[in-house]
């Protein structure tokens, strides 16, 4: 696509309302876009091309971006406005504060306290979840029949609603009819009140979101897995390696993006979990739900921003937590993916 | 009413995520949402929605309604208990997407009454002429400290007990409810009963179910709960808080509690298996228990509650300032409100009036129960209603009982001695202003 430059016109059609020729073209300000040619017809029409091929493409894109302006970076700087107020949902006096939300925050051992819940529901859900996932893609990256039935029922448990996933478990983990307390009181080991401890609530959780999203990642490691090539497998068998060996030795560094990516939505999705604790604790008590727990053991930080938020009303505290939060999200995903990045297997790709 | 629907589990998180999304969405809009306040013409078609959390037994009522307002249609919205009032929160914020008539619990009153700007003065519609029909405190609970009134009362939550006859009969106690209610006139004798019902009991059946609910009860006898007349919280300083925790303490102690907290799963079976022998009964929860336990019938029976009369829910239908039908709600309020219609709901769900000419009526005096062996609530809780003292619910009233009654879960899961429980306690309460 070549379009005449602006100057060949300007030299064979003399605007008629311009001034005289003492205005040569190469003393123009601009070479290109002088300010003249916009008045016969050919100038408009190349003008408009121009703007066609430069403008065209944002055009294009600009609907996801208004949206996500007015969904998503409106109400992140709003969220920002409104943690620098004392503001309560219902009072209609806001008056601004400052910092002192956030200094406020920075002293809640109970804010601290989630954020270590979340840190630890966290790993104790994504890295045996990432684990397993990878070990069924790798069980199912081979020959067999029926696959697409495999993999539906990998998807299966992600499509279930979150509400029925935690309430089933919930009554598998309950205190006195639960199911694995019959068989832990079978086996001689006692029954645990999953609920009541730091660590056993964490466990019953993190079981909870293995669950629902083992299965998707295993998806998308089995999509990445069919892209590597067979050739290098099979050189690797004549080598004698086993199947484990080529799973650490040539499936993990060919699909290492694919790693990088999961593990990167893997950990903002388990910094964000709230579901999961807030109908834990509905079990125990009304109270016990939006803290987590009798003791908050299990309040992770979406959840103290919930309390605070939807339970107090205090919707500038619970706006400093959200940035709190938005912040230190941040910061998880970069040291993963740092780490991550280093993670090289035993080939060096 | 003071139920979290627990049908409605899959509402609790959803809600407050719509919530938090129509808070977007109408954060910029919200100016003009009170333009054609106060029209009504009577030709006009006019839509009145009623958000309610759980079943107050209006529906019949909204026909009955009709016939004289021809042309007004009505939408009920119900949602589980916390999320009703969270929601109604986030909308009076926005100043948009609250229904006509809102209904308030108790424990959200103060917090609700202290934004007067945001609630129709239903003085202007001349509702303060039902001022001498009501309970007193009832009627005060509905004013905002400016003196607007801006919610009517429905119901009273006086208390009794519900207790399992069968359970008490295999325990070698009395079974009848006058015996029952004489077995205990003071907390302390409760727990007397309950030690000889755990000696005796079969092996699954606790005495009560949990005893934050007990602590809830107690502290609602008391003259003054957890906050004094100027809405300072006084959980420290008030013996009766003190009482109620250490009786409560004494209860776990003395392992009578089932540890199954209010409205939870385990809860609601435990109504039908048996798995608790008596429970805190204010009249709302008749319908409840009758709910969970259908096939328990003639097990259940009402006695008198230990240490005599109190208050536990009830609610005030209020109007939002954003209705835009404000005289149909107010009129549609007088209505549901009304002496003869809140007797209605009693008797078709439990919910007991909160007008005092009616408690000395036959039809309600001998209203009866099958469900609860014939038992006649309409005396029982008419007399709970009649000796009821007043007390005064601060701002943050849940907030505070959620506090204390995490303490007394720490405590009943073991993990914290009652001291530190009480320490935590109130090193929680300094941080809620």
């Amino acid at each position: 696509m070549a379009t005449p430059p602006g100057g060949s016109v300007r030299t064979v059609a003399p605007s008629p309302g311009g001034p005289p020729a003492a205005q040569s073209s190469p003393s123009g300000p601009s070479g290109t876009g002088g300010p003249a040619p916009a008045t016969t017809a050919s100038g408009w029409r190349s003008r408009l091309h121009r703007l066609d091929r430069q403008a065209s493409p944002y055009a294009y894109v600009a609907p996801f971006f208004l949206l996500f302006a007015a969904f998503g970076i409106f109400p992140l700087i709003y969220t920002a406005w409104v943690s620098l107020h004392d503001w309560n949902l219902l009072s209609s006096d806001n008056p601004f504060i400052g910092l002192d939300n956030y200094t406020a925050l920075f002293a809640d051992g109970y804010f601290w306290n989630a954020a270590f819940n979340t840190l630890s529901i966290g790993v104790l859900s994504a890295v045996p979840q990432l684990l397993l996932a990878l070990v069924l893609a790798h069980l199912l990256n081979r020959p067999l029949r029926a696959q697409t039935l495999f993999r539906i029922t990998l998807l299966l448990p992600n499509v279930t609603s979150v509400v029925a996933v935690v309430v089933i478990f919930s009554q598998l983990f309950g205190r006195d009819f639960g199911l694995i307390n019959m068989v832990l009181d079978w086996l001689g080991f006692g029954r645990i009140n999953w609920q009541a401890g730091v660590a056993s609530s964490h466990v019953a959780i993190a079981v909870m979101i293995m669950w629902r999203w083992a299965g998707y990642n295993a998806l998308i490691y089995l999509a990445a897995m069919q892209a590597v090539p067979k050739e290098i497998y099979e050189a690797a068998t004549l080598d004698g390696a086993s199947s484990l060996r080529q799973l650490w030795g040539i499936t993990l560094p060919m699909i290492r993006p694919t790693v990088i990516f999961t593990v990167i939505v893997t950990t903002i999705g388990s910094m964000q979990i709230i579901a999961e604790p807030l109908l834990f604790g509905a079990q125990v008590s009304n109270g016990a739900a939006a803290t987590g727990g009798t003791d908050r053991q299990f309040q992770t930080l979406a959840l103290y921003l919930y309390e605070k938020g939807f339970r107090s009303f205090e919707f500038g505290y619970a706006s400093a937590a959200a940035w709190m939060m938005f912040l230190l999200v941040v910061v998880v995903v970069g040291f993963n993916y740092l780490v991550v990045r280093r993670m090289r297997g035993g080939l060096d790709v | 009413m003071g139920t979290p629907h627990p049908g409605r589990r899959a509402v609790r998180f959803v809600a407050p995520m719509l919530a938090a999304s129509l808070l977007t969405l109408t954060a910029c809009g919200g100016g003009g949402s009170d333009t054609g306040a106060g029209g009504g013409q009577s030709t006009e078609k006019v839509k009145l929605s009623v958000g309610l959390f759980g079943d107050f037994g209006f529906k019949p009522l909204y026909e009955e309604f009709k016939k004289t307002h021809p042309n007004v249609e009505i939408e009920e919205r119900q949602a589980a208990f916390a999320d009703h009032h969270t929601n109604l929160a986030a909308h009076l914020a926005t100043g948009a997407g609250a229904a006509d008539v809102e209904a308030i619990e108790v424990g959200y009153i103060s917090q609700f009454t202290s934004q007067p700007d945001k609630f129709t003065d239903l003085k202007q519609y001349g509702l303060d002429k039902r001022q001498g029909e009501y309970l007193d405190w009832k009627w005060q609970q509905g004013l905002a400290p400016s003196g607007a009134l801006l919610g009517l009362g429905t119901d009273v939550g006086g208390l009794a007990m519900c207790y399992r006859t069968d359970l008490f009969e295999q325990a070698g106690l009395p079974s009848k409810r006058d015996e029952v209610s004489a077995l205990w006139p003071t907390w302390e004798q409760y727990i007397e009963t309950g030690r000889k019902f755990a000696a005796k009991a079969p092996k699954d059946a606790k005495f009560f179910d949990s005893p934050g609910e007990i602590f809830r009860a107690i502290i609602a006898q008391a003259p003054v709960g957890v906050y004094d007349a100027q809405d300072n919280i006084v959980v420290a300083t008030n013996p009766d808080v003190k009482k109620a925790w250490d009786l409560s303490i004494q209860m776990i102690d003395a392992d009578l509690s089932a540890k199954i907290g209010a409205f939870t799963p385990e809860w609601n079976t435990g109504f039908a298996k048996g798995s608790f022998a008596t429970v805190i009964c204010p009249a709302w929860m008749t319908a409840y228990i009758q709910d969970q336990a259908k096939d328990s019938a003639g097990k259940w029976d009402i006695a008198t509650v230990p240490g005599g009369a109190g208050n536990s829910g009830g609610s005030h239908l209020t109007v939002p300032k954003q209705s835009k039908h404000p005289k149909e709600a107010a009129e549609l309020i007088e209505f549901l409100t009304s002496a003869q219609n809140q007797a209605a709901v009693f008797k078709a769900i439990g919910n007991f009036p909160s007008i005092p000419s009616l408690y000395d009526q036959p039809d309600i005096q001998n209203f009866t129960k099958d469900f609860f062996n014939d038992a006649p609530v309409g005396k029982i809780y008419s007399d709970a209603a009649k000796n009821l003292k007043p007390q005064h619910l601060g701002p943050r009233e849940g907030d505070v009982r959620t506090a204390i009654g995490n303490g007394i879960g720490r405590v009943e899961q073991g993990k914290q001695s009652p001291d530190e429980a009480w320490a935590q306690v109130l090193k929680d309460l300094e941080a809620i202003k």
